[in-house]
């Protein structure tokens, strides 16, 4: 199984949006595909319209007392199933850190790692929607992941957190996860977002040519209730999903 | 993907409307995306229901389907009783199907893993073939999620539309909405009387469970004990014909092996029963008999040694499984060419004339109005048959042709068991291997009788007293094929050192390969001694178990009880 995990400290930077589109893809590929949204917001679960609810939340499924594969429910996409958000989520990182799970030998930091590996005989893919924020959770998951889907809103600052979050993965003993960053939410009309995403795209390793634009549609998602490469295949919007998830497949 | 329910019993063309109508209370119902109906196998489907001869994944209540969509071809195994959601056990896809063929080999996969032991050694045939098309619905939750599909089939075989059939295709996670749905459809149409496969089958000409090995003569207690012998003989013609085709084919060994019993059983029949046929019937077709067992036995000899050959490989200590491969391809050209001898055989007149004559003559006696015993024999066994009325008459005059199934049953019975435990009683240690042959012919006289007149004994008392025997046949088996099997190997080994019969010899094996094979069988001939010797020092305790009180207690029980006649008292037992 390949791991995706979508992460920006900052929210509202199209990441939920990313995930649920490129989970989309891949599982139209023909990959047998998970998305775990575990933003206890529950946008990815809202927007395959799978209530925000896991029976025991997550302290029954970090502690291991119901199996991740019973609170799994398919979505109406063939080959896409999810992990729901639940409101518990918000403690994760309390969860995480629980002495109750020092029997472990390994650190806090790759618990989750280990409490997904069972999922690996049954999917090709898992994508891991995080919350925005810098903390226990997210370490969780950028040690879990092989690949780190980066959206960057195009402002100078935000290349500074992707450097940040870069030489912080670096950092790691053993595995390492492969960091691939894209502009997102960029205004065709600002000149600013303009020469930022040519400029940076250009000289910055490890960051897509691939640009996702703001687009109403995109935005529609919500209303419809489905990833835009889904229902909208043949707008820009989905073509522009398609070429960034030509580069991590 | 076979499914129980359900045919609507009135107006089958709208089953779709009445469904939609039903569910439409609790969903919101909408025609599936192009994309869910295609990965719901929407379109026409070729199907292909497969099953053994002998229908063990019937009879073991389970339904196995090849499925060729456009997608490609997948194995899928069913619960024969699966309920209207659709839950296969196993599935598997199948790359380059060859269905058009008589005989399929079933890939590995997790369906080989489901059903191999219990298929082995027996051989897949396709047992009827339609095609199908879906239709699928989403139901929606007041989310507008699906919660769970439902599949309407409409299947066709042999220019024949069976009813359509429904199942709830469960999404994951949501299995109390797959429950809910069901409960609504089960409530709204009526179940099918029979699963599709079983409606497929009939349709293409097949009843399954059709055929079993076993001896199953409709005789009953009170029927003329010549009815009842020529109604078992016919039985076991029956059976006898219904595996040439197969044999014919080499589909699986298994045919030739129920062919075989039922020679056997024939021959049983006659020896033991046969002086209630009239004239003499049973001694006219017992040679002709006794020469088809004999022409089937190299054959089968050379079977039951290729389908042990794993476990003899496998228990090897000095030798490797390797060094017997030149001694399996040995057996395999000799299992050619036995084969072919064997075909010949059996499409021979004289096999030919055997089976239609032998028919004819019981036909004679089974059929109302055939006339009673005289002048029967003279139309039967025309090869040498001496003309009927005579002694047809002298037939009749004997007391077990006037006799009942029952009283003949209690009498032949008792005789075969009085007869086996007086001769079990006077082997020894000292004793040759011969009587111990003996004693294991006597045996299986006692159970083809027993099998012979099951249907009227009680089910308890013949089960009981069926499993007191095989104890001990079990031990004369082992005996016994031990030894057959050590003296085959002997003679396959001279075979292979001489270069045997027609050049089968591995030429270009060095005589270092050939003598590792040879040492290979050296260590097999040991190990079937060794197996011998241990039958052999079962055998006391065995027969002192079968010869006991207890045992002679349950013969006793079986033959006294149910629509029996009681058991004459014995006199010096």
């Amino acid at each position: 199984v390949k791991i995706y995990a979508t992460y920006n400290i900052k929210g509202g930077v199209g990441k939920t949006t990313a995930a649920v589109n490129l989970a989309y893809l891949s599982a139209a590929d023909g990959n047998r595909t998970l998305l775990w949204d575990l933003d206890p917001q529950g946008a990815a679960s809202f927007l395959f319209r799978v209530k925000p609810r896991v029976k025991g939340g997550g302290k029954a499924l970090i502690r291991g007392t119901r199996a991740l594969d019973e609170a799994i429910k398919g979505t109406d996409f063939d080959n896409l199933d999810l992990l729901p958000a639940d409101f518990t989520y918000r403690n994760l990182d309390l969860l995480l850190d629980d002495s109750a799970l020092s029997s472990a030998k390994k650190g806090p930091a790759e618990r989750l790692a280990r409490l997904v590996r069972p999922l690996a005989a049954e999917y090709d893919a898992l994508f891991l929607d995080c919350p925005p924020s810098i903390s226990l959770l997210s370490e969780n998951v950028l040690h879990a992941a092989d690949i780190l889907v980066v959206p960057l809103i195009p402002t100078t600052l935000s290349v500074r957190t992707l450097d940040q979050l870069t030489e912080f993965v670096a950092g790691f003993n053993g595995r390492r996860p492969r960091v691939l960053a894209f502009f997102s939410m960029v205004d065709r009309r600002k000149k600013l977002h303009q020469d930022i995403t040519k400029s940076l795209s250009a000289e910055r390793p490890g960051i897509s040519p691939t640009v996702i634009p703001a687009l109403s549609l995109i935005e529609r998602m919500s209303v419809e209730r489905a990833p835009v490469t889904a229902f909208a295949p043949r707008t820009q919007a989905a073509a522009a999903y398609r070429d960034l998830w030509s580069q991590l497949r | 993907m076979v499914s129980d329910p359900s045919a609507l019993a009135v107006n089958n063309t709208a089953v779709e409307d009445t469904i939609s109508e039903a569910l439409g209370q609790a969903y919101t119902v909408t025609a599936d995306s192009a994309a869910g109906r295609a990965a719901m196998g929407s379109g026409a489907r070729r199907r292909t229901w497969l099953d053994t001869f002998d229908w063990r994944l019937y009879a073991a209540g389970l339904t196995l389907e090849h499925e060729q969509t456009r997608r490609g071809g997948r194995l899928i195994l069913t619960d024969a009783d699966a309920p209207l959601i659709d839950q296969p056990l196993a599935e598997q896809p199948v790359t380059a199907w060859q269905s058009g063929r008589g005989v399929i080999r079933l890939p590995d996969g997790p369906v080989a893993d489901r059903i191999g032991s219990l298929i082995s050694p027996r051989a897949l045939l396709p047992v009827a073939r339609a095609v199908s098309t879906r239709s699928v619905f989403r139901l929606l939750n007041t989310d507008g999620k699906t919660v769970a599909r439902v599949l309407v089939d409409r299947t066709t075989t042999a220019g024949t539309e069976l009813s359509p059939r429904v199942q709830v295709a469960e999404v994951r996670g949501y299995p109390a909405q797959a429950r809910r749905a069901a409960a609504i459809i089960a409530a709204a149409v009526a179940p099918a009387a029979e699963s599709l496969f079983v409606s497929a089958a009939v349709a293409n000409g097949a009843l399954p469970g059709g055929y079993s090995g076993k001896v199953d003569a409709a005789i009953t207690a009170d029927m003329p004990a010549r009815l009842a012998v020529a109604t078992l003989l016919s039985s076991l013609l029956d059976t006898l014909e219904q595996n040439v085709d197969g044999v014919l084919r080499d589909i699986d060994t298994e045919f030739l092996h129920d062919l075989r019993v039922a020679v056997r059983r024939t021959r049983s029949g006659l020896k033991l029963l046969g002086d209630v046929l009239p004239a003499d019937l049973a001694a006219r077709y017992k040679d002709e008999f006794k020469w088809l067992g004999d022409t089937t036995t190299p054959l089968r000899d050379l079977d039951v040694h290729l389908l042990g050959f794993g476990d003899l490989a496998d228990g090897l200590l000095a030798a490797t499984p390797d060094d017997l491969e030149p001694f399996r391809g040995f057996l395999v050209r000799q299992r050619a060419r036995e084969f072919r001898r064997l075909a010949a055989h059996l499409r021979s007149a004289r096999f030919r004339a055997l089976t239609s004559d032998w028919r004819k003559a019981l036909t004679e006696l089974t059929e109302p109005g055939a006339g009673g015993g005289a002048g029967v024999g003279g139309r039967a066994g025309g090869r040498r048959g001496k003309t009927g009325a005579r002694a047809g008459a002298r037939a009749g005059a004997r007391s077990g042709a006037r006799s009942t199934a029952g009283s003949l049953a209690t009498e032949r019975t008792a005789r075969a068991v009085l007869q086996l435990t007086r001769r079990g009683a006077a082997i020894s240690a000292q004793s040759p291997a011969e009587s111990l042959h003996d004693l294991r012919k006597r045996g299986k006289e006692l159970r083809y009788l027993l099998e012979f007149f099951a249907p009227i004994y009680d089910r308890a008392a013949y089960r009981t007293v069926l499993s007191d025997l095989k104890k001990l046949q079990d031990c004369l088996g082992d005996f016994q094929d031990s030894q057959v099997q050590r003296e085959e190997i002997t003679a396959l080994a001279r075979q292979l050192l001489t270069g045997g019969v027609g050049g089968a010899a591995p030429a270009d094996a060095g005589a270092a390969a050939l003598a590792a094979t040879l040492l290979a069988l050296g260590e097999i001939n040991a190990r079937l001694a060794a197996n011998q010797q241990q039958a052999r020092a079962d055998f006391g305790s065995r027969f002192t178990r079968f010869a006991a009180p207890a045992t002679q207690r349950h013969i006793q029980t079986l033959l006294t009880q149910g629509t029996l006649p009681a058991l004459p008292p014995q006199g010096d037992q």
